[in-house]
């Protein structure tokens, strides 16, 4: 009768007495240590947005394969998954700018002192959706994503060149973050959501999370020929059944 | 206390470290040494180590040496019941007498600590007592430690350090189903508590290619050319062997060098396919601590062609180790402790069986290692919902 | 109110390079020791093993292993007379957090300064005379010569088991080491990393120009090692995550690689880590630390009484604590009068991006390590005749591979549009076709009466203290040293045969979010003269003398190298005076 369905769940309240890494703690005699990872990553989860809404999501697509577009080689954002990249980076504490000094007031201050953006990059991608939704539609009459590349290519460069302004979101200001992370996606592990298959790594000839290349500093000149892997492995990790 | 008694105590000292008592009744980080409490797994359920400070109401502070001696050599509480082989008695039964009140002497310097433990966590009715004399009577034999007159001194140093106190057996000898060892397999592998503690036989079996001086230098620092202990064993040399003087060390060595057991068996060839992705595995992920050709780094990161845990036919450990990593020992002449780090949270079984497979049979000649018993050590290392 | 802990008799305030340090010293010499870090531990195999340690988004792009700006963070602004805004996310350096400090995710660059560096006003006054200097400037002697560290040096390079081929042994010059290095004992304790294809490729071609290039000394092992305390490192694998992440491998020497496994032995040890100490206790008078009170993760107050206390929290946590504690007169840069929080520096790095021809060359620049590469020191320190050029300072200049991570270092041609199919096609065609040195040009920053720390007047922590508000601009002095610089770095790679070498120079104003090394040097300098220094020759506090500050903190400029080794040699020296000295007779330790 006993199902294992909550175990995370009682097991945490059942140890809710433990100590984790995360509290304090005095340490002697050894270095500390415990079986398994303190730290070991947590895969992005495949299936539909979890940040998006199925309209921005359907712009974010667009917006990644004309910021990086397909070629007859390597596929482009939309297929390597910068979109699921974005999305679930928005879902996390870095789309809610955990971590962040968040104490008010936000003041306007010079590019030298960095940001002062009251917005969350999640805010930020909201705000930036909608107005380019917004604009789009009004402009052009269409969403972004139904627009042609050509038309999608002009706004961006109009974005880009600060001819486009936005209500309530500084327009450039959501085009460098979308120039930050569509690449970003494009060249992650893909246990983050973008990088899809490794794509971005063949493309360049990275190799990925490998840690040995004693045998090959010396190999000058030489192209190194192994294929990239990723935290979550690759293909010929699994044993094939004869 | 006279200048006697003062040697006595440093003697005893020595002899609590080189059986190793406090590794089973000092809870770690407890500030109140040899104070009981710690959980002693058996095969028949959990054990606490009692408390043996010279506490009065709830250590041994008002027991005789003669109950005390009776206790450490014949496996007889105070009160005469038996006690559980978990404490070690069939092995201490092979010190003196002098030996266990040198003990003694030293245990009654140790702070008093007012802890009672309750002992006996077996479940009904292995937590009768009673059973132990049919134990007893099968598996014990009293009796302090004979040397063999046509060794050498060395020899019989050592000897009687791993058949007594030392009590290398208790987990490195095969047991029956009762518990009790398999005298004729001495020193040829057993699982316990999650770990294989590998056949150690030096002379034919696991450990043939291991020098007495390896075999020592382990022994004294938890490393070696070849091996890192970690978990039971890493415990056992941090608390005992890594204090025991240097010519102690050499004599268990060399005693351990005459011990013979099988050559190694031959394993079926391992399924093609499965050492590819396994190989595939080791070159992507292994390769920066154990190196293309599993010699490691020595007394830091194992050498994969001669551990005796890689060859032993019993997976356990090589399992576990790549499921939920290992720390390794620190002794004052190795202090680095270097860790191997978990793999179980980023290969699943066919992947971690498929990596152990082919450690095995590229460096050891061990037999293959199945998904299913991969499976079966990662869920002993889960809780069980019954 | 908080709650009183066991008195011990020293605690440490920062359990990274320099707490490990001190703490293993002191408790060598038989004192109880306590440290408290405000981060966690980090374990080789259970916090950054090889299996998820290359992740560069998490670790390069998100920063975990770095301090949140939400635990603390800093107000900067360029001049005096703009308002101070928060640094809300990291960019200009990298603050640590977590024991092992920055010594766990640092590249292991291990440089000893010039024994001219240690006596810079002295010897620029006397070689280029005292109106060369900018009226502004104000760099100090340091009251410590090279000759005083140099054992020290040798301490810590054979701690890290450093790597790397000497140039002066006892005053002898060897072929293929820094020709202008200062004199040390004897040889590395390891051979040099073995250099993939770019560094070897630069040392051709610096020694075509006529340069002496040498291998970067490293803290990478070039093989397997065993340092003096018995801890044993492994070989270093050229993983290329080894800058802002954690070695997988026990190779990287840090804290926990080289002196945590002994230090942990000891039983006159113990270690607190997510504890923040919020302030060091003073007694009635003033003149004396009675200890700390920190805030563990539950948010419980403790107070832990010490008869010595060492502050080693890293250059501005130091001056933030001495601030915040009210130790030491703050610097009024108006007046030019207090110590604290004075002659603070960063340092002035710029870099070389060169392209090859793809057809010819393949870097691999993903083999990298964090130290690996050659490096010329002709233009450091006062190696070469400043006269002709109108500044003071100078650095090394190398091709250093730190990494070859694509979000960080992708390199396209200028010109090349910042997306789009070309941007994509020229990733792709020069990722292993270009090189990007990690840091190609490491300056010095030289102190200015303008740039100094104090307590911002209005943003506060989350423990309603206020933030230390950063006030930093570039002065000519360093923009010209970089120009010249760069521009000779850029001549080696044009030798080197690339097609197209793009020089990206150092340009004010400073900007907090351009990432420019985590070498914050200065606030709480040393010196000889307790009216413009914190601390005395022995980083002892003037006004307290249980109080020894160590870090980079106690600079009073800094110089054209990474400070690590010169703030571990500090707190060698330091720990010598305090046990050879201190504990005979605690009180000022004064040099009759």
């Amino acid at each position: 009768m006993v199902n294992r369905r909550s175990f995370l769940i009682s097991a945490a309240f059942w140890f809710a007495g433990s100590t984790s890494l995360t509290r304090a703690s005095v340490v002697r005699d050894h270095m500390p240590w415990s079986p398994f990872p303190s730290s070991a990553p947590n895969d992005a989860r495949p299936g539909p947005w979890q940040f998006f809404t199925a309209n921005e999501a359907r712009v974010v697509e667009a917006l990644a394969d004309r910021i990086i577009p397909p070629d007859s080689d390597t596929p482009g954002g939309k297929d390597a998954g910068c979109a699921v990249f974005i999305d679930r980076q928005l879902k996390g504490p870095y789309g809610s700018a955990a971590g962040l000094y968040q104490f008010g007031p936000y003041l306007k201050g010079t590019k030298e002192q960095g940001p002062q953006s009251e917005l969350s990059p999640a805010e930020l991608y909201r705000k930036g959706l909608a107005a380019l939704d917004r604009y789009c539609k009004v402009s052009l009459g269409q969403a972004f994503d139904q627009l042609s590349a050509d038309q999608q290519d002009n706004t961006l460069k109009k974005l880009e060149a600060g001819e486009i302004k936005f209500d309530g979101v500084d327009a450039q200001g959501f085009f460098d973050a979308l120039l930050k992370d569509v690449p970003e996606g494009f060249f992650s592990d893909p246990i983050h959501g973008g990088n899809r298959d490794m794509v971005g790594w063949r493309m360049i000839g990275f190799p990925g999370i490998r840690y040995d290349y004693r045998d090959w500093v010396g190999r000058h000149n030489e192209r190194y020929p192994h294929p990239p892997v990723s935290i979550a492995g690759r293909a010929d990790w699994t044993p094939h059944k004869s | 206390a006279g200048p006697q008694d003062f040697a006595a105590v440093e003697r005893g000292r020595y002899l609590v470290v080189a059986a190793d008592c406090g590794s089973c009744h000092t809870l770690p980080g407890s500030d109140h040494s040899f104070a009981g409490d710690r959980a002693i797994e058996t095969p028949f359920g959990y054990l606490a180590a009692p408390n043996i400070t010279p506490d009065q109401q709830t250590g041994i502070g008002s027991w005789t040496d003669e109950q005390f001696d009776a206790a450490v050599r014949q496996g007889r509480s105070r009160n005469g019941a038996r006690l559980y082989p978990a404490m070690p008695f069939p092995y201490y039964s092979r010190m003196s007498r002098q030996d266990v009140s040198d003990i003694r002497a030293y245990l009654n310097t140790i702070e008093p600590a007012n802890n009672a433990v309750v002992v006996n966590r077996l479940p009904f009715p292995l937590n009768l007592r009673s059973a132990m004399i049919v134990w007893d009577a099968l598996y014990f034999t009293p009796g302090e430690f004979r040397p063999d007159a046509s060794k050498l001194a060395e020899w019989n140093r050592g000897a009687y350090l791993v058949q007594g106190p030392a009590h290398c057996g208790a987990c490195h000898t095969p047991k029956t189903f009762l518990g009790g060892d398999k005298t004729s397999e001495f020193l040829r592998g057993y699982t316990l508590q999650g770990w294989t503690a590998p056949d150690i036989t030096s002379g034919q079996g696991a450990l043939r290619d291991w020098s007495a001086d390896e075999i020592a230098t382990y022994l004294e620092s938890g490393h070696n050319t070849y091996a890192a202990a970690a978990g039971l064993m890493g415990e056992v040399i941090e608390l005992s062997t890594s204090k025991l003087t240097d010519s102690d060390i050499k004599a268990m060595a060399a005693y351990l060098k005459d011990v013979s057991g099988a050559p190694a068996e031959g394993s079926p060839a391992a399924d093609q396919d499965i050492l590819a992705a396994g190989g595939a595995i080791y070159q992507d992920l292994c390769v920066a601590c154990h190196r293309r050709d599993g010699h490691g780094v020595p007394n830091m990161f194992p050498n994969l062609a001669e551990a005796a845990t890689v060859k032993t036919a019993d997976p356990t450990s090589v399992v576990r180790v790549l499921l939920q990593g290992a720390q390794t020992a620190a002794t004052d002449r190795e202090r680095t402790a270097p860790a191997m780090p978990a793999f179980g949270w980023q290969l699943n079984d066919a992947q971690i069986a498929a990596v152990a497979t082919y450690v095995r049979d590229h460096f050891g000649k061990a037999p293959a290692v199945s998904e299913a018993q991969v499976k079966n050590e990662r869920v002993a290392r889960e809780p069980i919902d019954l | 109110m908080p709650r009183k802990l066991p008195a011990t008799d020293v605690v440490i305030i920062g359990l990274g390079w320099t707490g490990s340090i001190m703490a293993y010293e002191l408790a060598e010499a038989g004192l109880a020791v306590t440290a408290i870090e405000r981060g966690p531990w980090r374990n080789t195999a259970t916090d950054h093993p090889p299996g998820y340690a290359a992740d560069e988004l998490r670790y390069r792009i998100r920063h975990e292993l770095f301090l949140r700006p939400e635990q603390t963070t800093f107000t900067f602004r360029n001049k005096m007379n703009q308002t101070a805004l928060p640094i809300r996310s990291w960019g200009a350096f990298m603050p640590p957090n977590g024991v092992g400090g920055g010594g766990v995710h640092w590249n292991a660059e291990t440089w000893r300064f010039l024994p001219s560096d240690f006596v810079a006003r002295t010897h620029l006054t006397e070689r280029y005379g005292a109106g060369f200097l900018p009226g502004d400037m104000t760099i100090q002697d340091w009251g410590v010569t090279y000759d005083d560290l140099e054992p020290h040096y040798d301490r810590f390079e054979y701690l890290c088991g450093t790597s790397g081929q000497a140039g002066n042994i006892k005053g002898q010059i060897l072929d293929g080491g820094n020709p202008f290095e200062g004199p040390r004992s004897r040889a590395y304790p390891n051979p040099p990393q073995e250099q993939p294809f770019g560094a070897t490729l630069f040392a051709k071609a610096a020694r075509g120009v006529g340069y002496k290039p040498f291998p970067q000394p490293s803290g990478n092992m070039s093989r397997a090692y065993q340092n003096p305390l018995g801890i044993r490192l492994g070989p270093c694998t050229y993983c290329g995550f080894c800058e802002w992440f954690g070695c997988g491998n026990y190779s990287k020497a840090t804290p926990q690689t080289t002196i945590l496994p002994a230090l942990l032995r000891k039983p006159n040890f113990s270690a607190r880590d997510n504890s923040e100490v919020t302030r060091i206790n003073l007694d009635a008078s003033g003149k004396r630390a009675t200890g700390v009170t920190f805030v563990d993760t539950d948010g419980n107050e403790w107070e832990q009484p010490a008869e010595l206390v060492i502050l080693s929290a890293y250059t501005i946590f130091n001056v933030q604590l001495l601030l915040l504690s009210g130790i030491g007169k703050p610097y009024d840069p108006n007046a030019n009068s207090g110590v604290v929080g004075r002659n603070f520096t960063h340092q002035t790095t710029s870099d070389v991006v060169s392209f090859f021809d793809p057809a010819k060359f393949v870097f691999n620049p993903f083999i990298a390590s964090g130290a690996i590469g050659t490096c010329i020191d002709e233009f450091n320190g006062d190696n070469f005749d400043h006269g002709p050029h109108g500044f003071v300072g100078g650095g090394y200049i190398g091709q250093v591979q730190t990494n070859g991570r694509p979000i960080e270092t992708a390199p396209v041609p200028p010109g090349t549009p910042r997306w789009g199919a070309q941007w994509k096609k020229a990733v792709k065609d020069n990722y292993q076709s270009a090189l990007k040195p990690g840091t190609g040009v490491h300056g010095s920053m030289y102190s200015y009466r303008d740039v100094y720390l104090d307590l911002d007047t209005f943003y506060k922590d989350r423990f309603g203290r206020p933030l230390v508000r950063i006030t930093m601009d570039f002065h000519d002095n360093e923009i010209k040293q970089n120009k010249f610089l760069t521009d000779r770095f850029a001549e080696i790679f044009q030798a080197m045969g690339a097609r197209q070498v793009v020089k990206e120079y150092r340009k004010g104003p400073y900007d907090i979010t351009k990432y420019q090394t985590t070498h914050l040097c200065g606030g709480a300098i040393m010196g000889t003269d307790p009216s413009t220094s914190a601390l005395n020759r022995y980083l002892q506090n003037w006004d307290v003398p249980n109080l020894f500050v160590s870090g980079a903190s106690a600079f009073p400029q800094n110089p054209g190298y990474n400070p690590t080794g010169t703030v571990a040699a500090l707190a060698y020296w330091a720990a010598a005076a305090i046990r050879k000295r201190y504990l005979k007779n605690p009180g000022q330790l004064i040099d009759g």
